[in-house]
Parts: structure tokens; sequence; C-alpha cells
């Protein structure tokens, strides 16, 4: 990929946006192709999927059979470059020294960030999730409602192709016919629970993931996408036609060499780069945005990593992409660490992670299953909405909000760990071992809820005031607490999971601890990282305007999870690319009036 | 083997780990268990190497010792070799444990820079230790020249920790652990694959779901078509 260093750069640009990522990508994608000069600045490493991608390689290739490590926390062949829940070099702190109020921070230092190796999950979000507080009177309000969206969220699904199913069900958005992918068949352990999960009422159904389950229709969505923009059209039709559909084999969290998921590094940088008018700059950590005495953004500060030196790049309009924790240090760093767009006082305030916790079990009816290939689509095929809205409103649930289910279970490709638990083969070895290894292979399967999580006052972030990164920048110190209405969550997803496997006569992996905040996922773990700079209709309780827009700066943009105002269960990144593209319309239509 | 063949692994930690099995003898199951690992192995077994880095190239293939200096000699190896093929032997499922690399990937895995796996160390080290004194004890031969039975009769009052006599329960963990390794190694393999039944990593034109002899067994159908 064409990208350029520091001394390469121009003198200015219309735009710098901060962040390779899902937000990052999809505003250079749309300023871009509307003939904005933009710069981009990435702290990580250039980055190219086709090149680097270890699509077929074995765990027998790697070093300690492709098993995670310190190095690799998600494996070997994961995609993260420099980077994991701790980055060489740049820490950050926990308020707390007790377990369940510390906050875990994954970080990517590589073009493209997380999206490289996401789950690839796009779901969504549904009318209640954007007016909470209407329903329930807790957390807040967007300051829009779903329809405001329903456009993008089209228009993002049709860029990046997303495969699934309408479902019609309650808050949970049918995408117009047509704009979704064919789902991919059940796996067998997904039919099972999918029969088995009707007798409790759990809807198992097909899951949306952003993966080509056939060529996109490169003839005809450009025209849709970029009505009246022919330049356009043409950009996005040669970068549609240059992905091909999905092999159904390899796992999506190395990186898709094919380009067959999305990836901002091949979905969103392309196209942007075939503009020509983007530049990126790599090994650029930015580190405050620079103001004039107008109080209007100039420009961004940054350290160029290559040679540890301090650089400046000017644009007219700044837009923060950085992922929501990184983009509030940004903020906070500012003015010298004054910080900036905090005139509410809320920059850093209500973080939110997705709520989570699983639940194992082990089926004998999957033992011995006649030996198939469940490769697929390289992630989930199935997962079940949320199904209980009717009861949450008739008052007779514990808690206010919903999660989803995401389930895991498939003969898929061992990865280097041992794939029987030691208790189900007892003292077992020679060829004995040998036959229990092919009964149970298979038969284990998981249940994991992902819940929405109220934000709350004792979940944010701020500058440590002495711990400094290797640049000598200060770095974030995390503040967590889960409350009552996640727990009770929790404890309603386990007993749904267990009740579910035992249905199927099974039996559940007991866990160590029958305490929810021992079983609740820590903070962050989910990595659904979001809020810090939260949207709203009032400049003293929001830092963004409802077009992503800073209160306080008006050419300053935030187009990363920061200005989520509450964490629906729904994953977050088709919304996070949805509002930053329709921010970016707003900010192309604002430059043309001369208002920013 | 002399103790001299064994350079890296201190006479003082071989005699701790003795020492802890005869103790155990002495001691309750439940207070063994609890009491975890050994003592930590003396500086003479510990790893200094640095790891792969966070940045490794993902794409090449990597063997044993590329990255960091293996530990095991001669006849370590060749005990934990023989110690792997009682585990996983040649069958009609697939080849013996040593042909597919397994004892390379266990000396891998305990010279590697990183904390779970030098966590292991000492008593894969240890074990390898025991075994050969064990079988030197009983049959006044190496582990690995023993025959089948005599192998066997080691293994099996070593195999299970849940069942295994207050003297065995420390080796009964170091077999518990190189059948776990050993299970990892062997089933990632292409070799393994086919024992264990899995099927994949070829690319294909379509994915067809569960063929219906298996959908039949599970009495499901294809619900998405
Ligand atoms: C394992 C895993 C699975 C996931 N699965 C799903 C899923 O299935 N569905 C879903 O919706 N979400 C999922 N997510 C979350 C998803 O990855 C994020 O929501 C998404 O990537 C957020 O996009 P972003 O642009 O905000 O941030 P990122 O993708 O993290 O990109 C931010 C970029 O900014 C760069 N950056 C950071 N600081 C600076 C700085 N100071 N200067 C310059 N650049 C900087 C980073 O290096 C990074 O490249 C998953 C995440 C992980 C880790
Ligand atoms: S499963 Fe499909 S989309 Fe995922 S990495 Fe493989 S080819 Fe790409």
């Amino acid at each position: 990929m064409p990208v350029i260093t520091s001394s390469k750069s121009q003198p200015s640009y219309d735009v710098v946006i901060v962040g390779s990522g899902a937000g990052g990508g999809q505003m250079a994608y749309t300023l871009t192709l509307a003939g904005l000069k933009c710069v981009m600045l990435e702290a990580g490493r250039d980055y190219d999927p086709v090149r680097e991608t270890p699509m077929f390689q074995r765990p027998d290739q790697a070093p300690l059979r492709g098993v995670a490590t310190p190095d690799k926390n998600f494996g070997f062949f994961d995609s993260t470059v420099d980077g994991g829940w701790q980055v060489p070099g740049e820490p950050y702190t926990q308020a707390s020294e007790k377990k369940e109020e510390q906050f875990h921070w994954w970080r990517p230092r590589m073009l493209g960030g997380r999206t490289n190796h996401w789950g690839r999950i796009s779901l969504r979000n549904g009318p209640y999730d954007f007016k909470p507080r209407s329903r329930d009177g807790l957390g807040f309000d967007w300051p829009f409602t779903y329809a405001e969206v329903d456009p993008y969220y089209t228009r993002a699904e049709m860029l990046v192709g997303v495969y699934g199913t309408n479902s019609g069900m309650e808050n949970t958005p049918d995408s117009p016919a047509g704009v979704l992918l064919p789902p991919p068949k059940g796996r067998i352990a997904e039919l099972v629970a999918q029969k088995y999960g009707k007798k409790l009422g759990i809807p198992f159904m097909p899951i949306h993931r952003a993966v080509l389950t056939r060529p996109l229709d490169w003839q005809t969505l450009p025209a849709k996408l970029h009505p009246n923009n022919p330049f356009a059209q043409r950009i996005v039709q040669d970068a549609m036609r240059a992905r091909a559909a999905c092999f159904w084999a390899t796992d999506c969290g190395r990186g898709c060499s094919i380009g067959a998921n999305y990836q901002s590094t091949t979905v969103h940088l392309p196209p942007a780069l075939a503009t020509g008018n983007l530049d990126i700059i790599a090994n650029a950590h930015a580190r405050e945005v620079l103001l004039n005495s107008e109080g209007k953004a100039t420009g961004v500060l940054y350290v160029d990593k290559t040679t540890g030196k301090e650089m400046r790049v000017s644009g007219r309009v700044v837009v923060l992409a950085a992922s929501s924790g990184e983009t509030v240090r940004i903020l906070l760093n500012s003015q010298g660490g004054k910080g900036i767009a905090n005139s509410s006082g809320l920059v850093g305030k209500y973080i939110m992670d997705t709520v989570g916790t699983s639940v194992g079990g082990q089926i004998p009816m999957l033992e011995n299953c006649p030996p198939h290939n469940e490769d697929g689509a390289g992630g989930g095929h199935f997962y079940s909405p949320w199904w209980l809205y009717q009861e949450q409103a008739a008052g007779r649930m514990d808690f206010p909000r919903g999660y989803h289910i995401e389930l895991g279970g498939s003969r898929h490709m061992p990865s280097g760990g041992n794939p029987v638990p030691d208790d189900f083969i007892q003292g077992a070895y020679g060829t004995k071992l040998k036959e229990e290894a092919r009964r149970y292979y298979g038969s284990f399967v998981g249940y994991s809820c992902r819940g929405d999580m109220i934000p709350n006052e004792n979940s944010f972030c701020e500058l440590d005031p002495e711990v400094k990164d290797k640049w000598g920048i200060p770095v974030l110190r995390w503040h967590w607490k889960w409350s009552q209405h996640e727990l009770n969550q929790v404890a309603h997803a386990r007993k749904t999971f267990t009740e579910l496997i035992e249905s199927m006569g099974g039996t559940v992996r007991k866990p160590k601890s029958n305490d929810p905040l021992e079983y609740i996922e820590p903070g962050g773990k989910v990595i659904h990282e979001v809020g810090g700079a939260i949207m709203g209709e009032d400049a003293k309780r929001s830092v963004c305007n409802r077009w992503n827009q800073t209160w306080d700066v008006k050419n300053l943009f935030i187009c990363d999870g920061a200005p989520f105002a509450s964490n629906a269960d729904k994953n977050p990144t088709l919304t996070i690319m949805a509002l930053a593209w329709r921010a970016g319309d707003y900010l192309i239509e604002e430059a043309r009036r001369g208002n920013l | 083997m002399t103790e001299s063949d064994r350079p890296r692994l201190s006479r003082r930690d071989v005699f701790k780990w003795f020492a802890a099995t005869a103790a155990a003898m002495a001691t309750s199951e439940a207070e063994l268990f609890a009491a975890g690992p050994l003592a930590p192995a003396g500086t003479s077994s510990s790893v200094s190497a640095t790891g792969y880095g966070t940045d490794p190239d993902l794409t090449r293939q990597y063997n044993p010792g590329d990255v960091w200096p293996l530990t095991l000699d001669a006849s370590q190896t060749a005990l934990l070799a023989a110690l792997c093929d009682v585990i996983l032997p040649a069958d009609s499922f697939g080849p013996a444990a040593s042909t597919l690399g397994i004892p390379g990937f266990i000396d891998e895995w305990i010279s590697a820079p990183y904390p779970v796996q030098q966590g292991d160390r000492p008593l894969v080290l240890e074990g390898i230790v025991w075994m050969e004194a064990e079988s030197q004890k009983r049959f006044q031969k190496s582990f690995a020249k023993l025959d089948d039975t005599g192998q066997g009769a080691i293994c099996d009052d070593i195999c299970n920790p849940a069942s295994a006599r207050p003297e065995f329960k420390q080796a009964a963990r170091f077999f518990l652990k190189v059948r776990s390794l050993s299970m990892g190694a062997y089933f990632s393999t292409p070799a393994g694959w086919q024992a264990i039944g899995y099927v994949g990593n070829t690319p294909s034109a379509t994915f067809d779901g569960p063929p219906l002899e298996v959908l039949q067994r599970l009495g499901v159908e294809q619900t998405v078509l």
C-alpha cells in the first residue's frame, strides 16, 4: 500500500484522520470519494493482508503449535501486530487493586487496527437501543432515532458485505430485501442447539457477519452507494471486484488475504487510496489535537515512531478514530494536558463494554460423529437475538436490558492445545486414548452472553497523574464497576445456558464460582470498549452532538465508539461504520457551506 | 545415564522431587494436590532466551529450536520419545507420536521463555529423571529400552492422578502433563487431523453443511436452505 513517511506529507490537508480501523477507515472512504484531501495517522506499522496473512498455515508450522503466549495473546496466527492486552512501552494503569474494578484494554498497533482480526459479527442496533432511557429510565438516549441511522446501516452492509437473514424480531431490525448475503448452512452443533433452544423459547438463527458468501454485486451496488458520483462508482466497482468470495476454509481471526471478509485494510482503505486523495502516515502516534486562538482545530501533533521526533500535520478538520480509549487520551492530553472538547467535564466518562459470560458443556449425542468439514465461514453461523423484550416490558425480569447468545462448538481445526480435557479421558493412553479423542472431539459446546451494559458513574478513564509512556505522553488510568443490572443479567444467562445444555442431555463444565462478580467477564474483556465522549442533545451533558461533532470544537469529529451513548447487546462495529459514514456526509456538506 | 549427563538439572532438584514423593506417602491426597507445582528448579535449569516478539513473520515455517535454544540431550529425548509413543503409538488411527515431532515440540515447550511453559519445565525435567530412575530400579534398564510390558507396567502406575498410589502422585502429574502436551501437538498435524476426524483447511466452492447421515444421526434438519 502506498503509505508515506512524515517527510513526504503535504503542508496542509482538508481533513486529518487519526486511526485506521472501522471508524477511521470509513471516514477516509467517505471523504476521499467525495474529493476531500485527507491524511491518516496510524500509530501502528503498515500492514498488508495479501502478503502477511497466514491463510493455510498449520499449528505444527508455528512455534509452540501456535498456542497463545504473552507475545501473541490470541495465538500465533492471530493477525494482531504489536499489541494485545499490553503494548510494550505503552502502559495503562488501574485506579483500584480489586480485580473486579479493573479494565482490560486490548490494543493493536497496525494499519487497520482491530478490524484485521475482529469476529466480523455485524448487528444493527434496534429502535429501542437508541432510546433506552425513554424505555426504562436508565442510561442515556441518543440524540436521534433508529430511522435516521437505518439508511447508513444499509449502506455499510452493502459496501462491506454481510451475510444473515431477516428475522422480523422485536428490536432486531431487518435489512431491505436483497441487502444481506445468503447465510451459510448450519453446522451440526448449531442445528442441535437450534432444535433444543426452540423448546426453551430461544430462537437460534443465522447470525450476521461481514463475510462474502458470494461475490459482491459490483455492477449495481456502486451506483446505489454513490448516486451522482461516477468517480466514486468507478473506484468502488474496482474495489468490489478485487474481493473474492469466501472459500469456506481458514479462520477469519487471522485476517483474509482474498478480501472475503471485512477489514479496513481490504475494504475501506484500498478504494480510499485509489482516489489519490489519501496519504497514510504509519508509525505516527497522535499526541494532541492542535487548536488556534479561536478554539478551532488546526491539526495534530504526533510522534513519528521511526525517529522519535514530534511532528505536526495541518488540516481544516480533524477526525479522531483511534479507538475510544485512545481518542479520550488524545482529547485529555491536548493543549499540554489541559484537555479540549471537555466543557461538560464528561471526556473519559461512561466507558462501556459488552456484558459477557460463558458456559461450556459436553453433549454425549455429539460424540463419535462421522467426520465432515465444518470450517464454514471462519466464525459463527448462528446466534440468538434477545428474545424476552415482552417479559421485561411486563416487569417479570430482574434486569432491564437484553443479551444475545453467541454459540461455539464445532469440528474446527484443533488449535494446538489438548482437544479433550483430562477429566474425560482419565487414565487412558495408547490406542484407547486416540479412540477417546475421536469420540469426544466435536462434542464440546459453549454459549456466550453478549449483553447491554448501562453506562454508570464508576466506569471511566482519566489521565494518570504520574505514569507516562515511552514517549513521555501521560497514559490512561481506568476505573470500573459493574452494576446489579449486569450481574443479574449474567446470572440469567448462566441459568439459561445450563438449562439448554441439560435439555440436550449434556453436562455443564462446572465453573469455579457461583458469584456473578466472578463469572462475569472482567471489564474490557469482550473488547467492545465504547463511550468516553458520549453524544447527546445538550452540550452540558454530552461531548458530541448528533453528528459525532464535538460541541466545543466545531471542526473536530469523533468517529470511533467514543460517542456511543449506550452499548446495546449488538456488537458495536457496524454502528461505528454507519455513524462514521453519516458524520462524513454531514462533514462534507458543512465544509461545502463553509461552516467548518 | 549418570548424573553428569544431565547438566541442566541440579542434583538438589532431583532430590527434592524424590523427597516430595516420599513425603507424599505420609500426606493425604488432598494436601498433596493442593501443594501445586514442585519447588522451582534451580537456576541451572531456568530459561533466559527471548520470545518471538509481538510481530513475528506468520507465514514462514518454524521448527523447534528456531526461535529459542532447546534443552534436552539425546538420552532425555530418547526417554521422552519412548513415553510419547506409549501415549500415542502407531496404530490404525495414525503414526507414532515420535514420528510427528512430538518430543521436539515438548523440548521447545519447556525451553520457551514464557511463564506457562517455564511453569511446566521443572515437572517435565524432573519427571524424566524419575522415569529413568524408576525404570532402572524395576528393570535395570533404560525406559527407552524397555519392551511394551515394562513400559506399560510403569505407565499403568502413573497414568491416572486420581487413582495413583501416593508414592506415584507426582509422577502421575508428570504423565498427565506429557500426555496433554502430546495430544495438543499430535492432533494439530495432518496425520493427527485424520486420527481425530478433523476435515478441512482446504478451499471449496461451496459449504454444504453436515451430510445427511450426520443430520439423521442427530435427528435434526438443515434449516438454512
Ligand atoms: C478479538 C476481537 C473480536 C471482535 N469481534 C467483534 C465482532 O464480532 N463484532 C464487532 O462489532 N466488534 C468486534 N470487535 C470490536 C471491533 O474490533 C472494534 O469495535 C472496532 O475495530 C473499532 O473500530 P475503531 O476504528 O474504533 O478502532 P480500531 O479498529 O481499534 O482502530 C483504531 C486504530 O487507531 C490506532 N491508534 C490508536 N491510538 C492512536 C494514536 N494515538 N495515534 C494514531 N493512531 C492511533 C490504532 O493503532 C488502531 O489501528 C472485536 C474486537 C476484538 C479484539
Ligand atoms: S473463512 Fe472465508 S472470509 Fe474467513 S478468512 Fe477464510 S476465506 Fe476469508
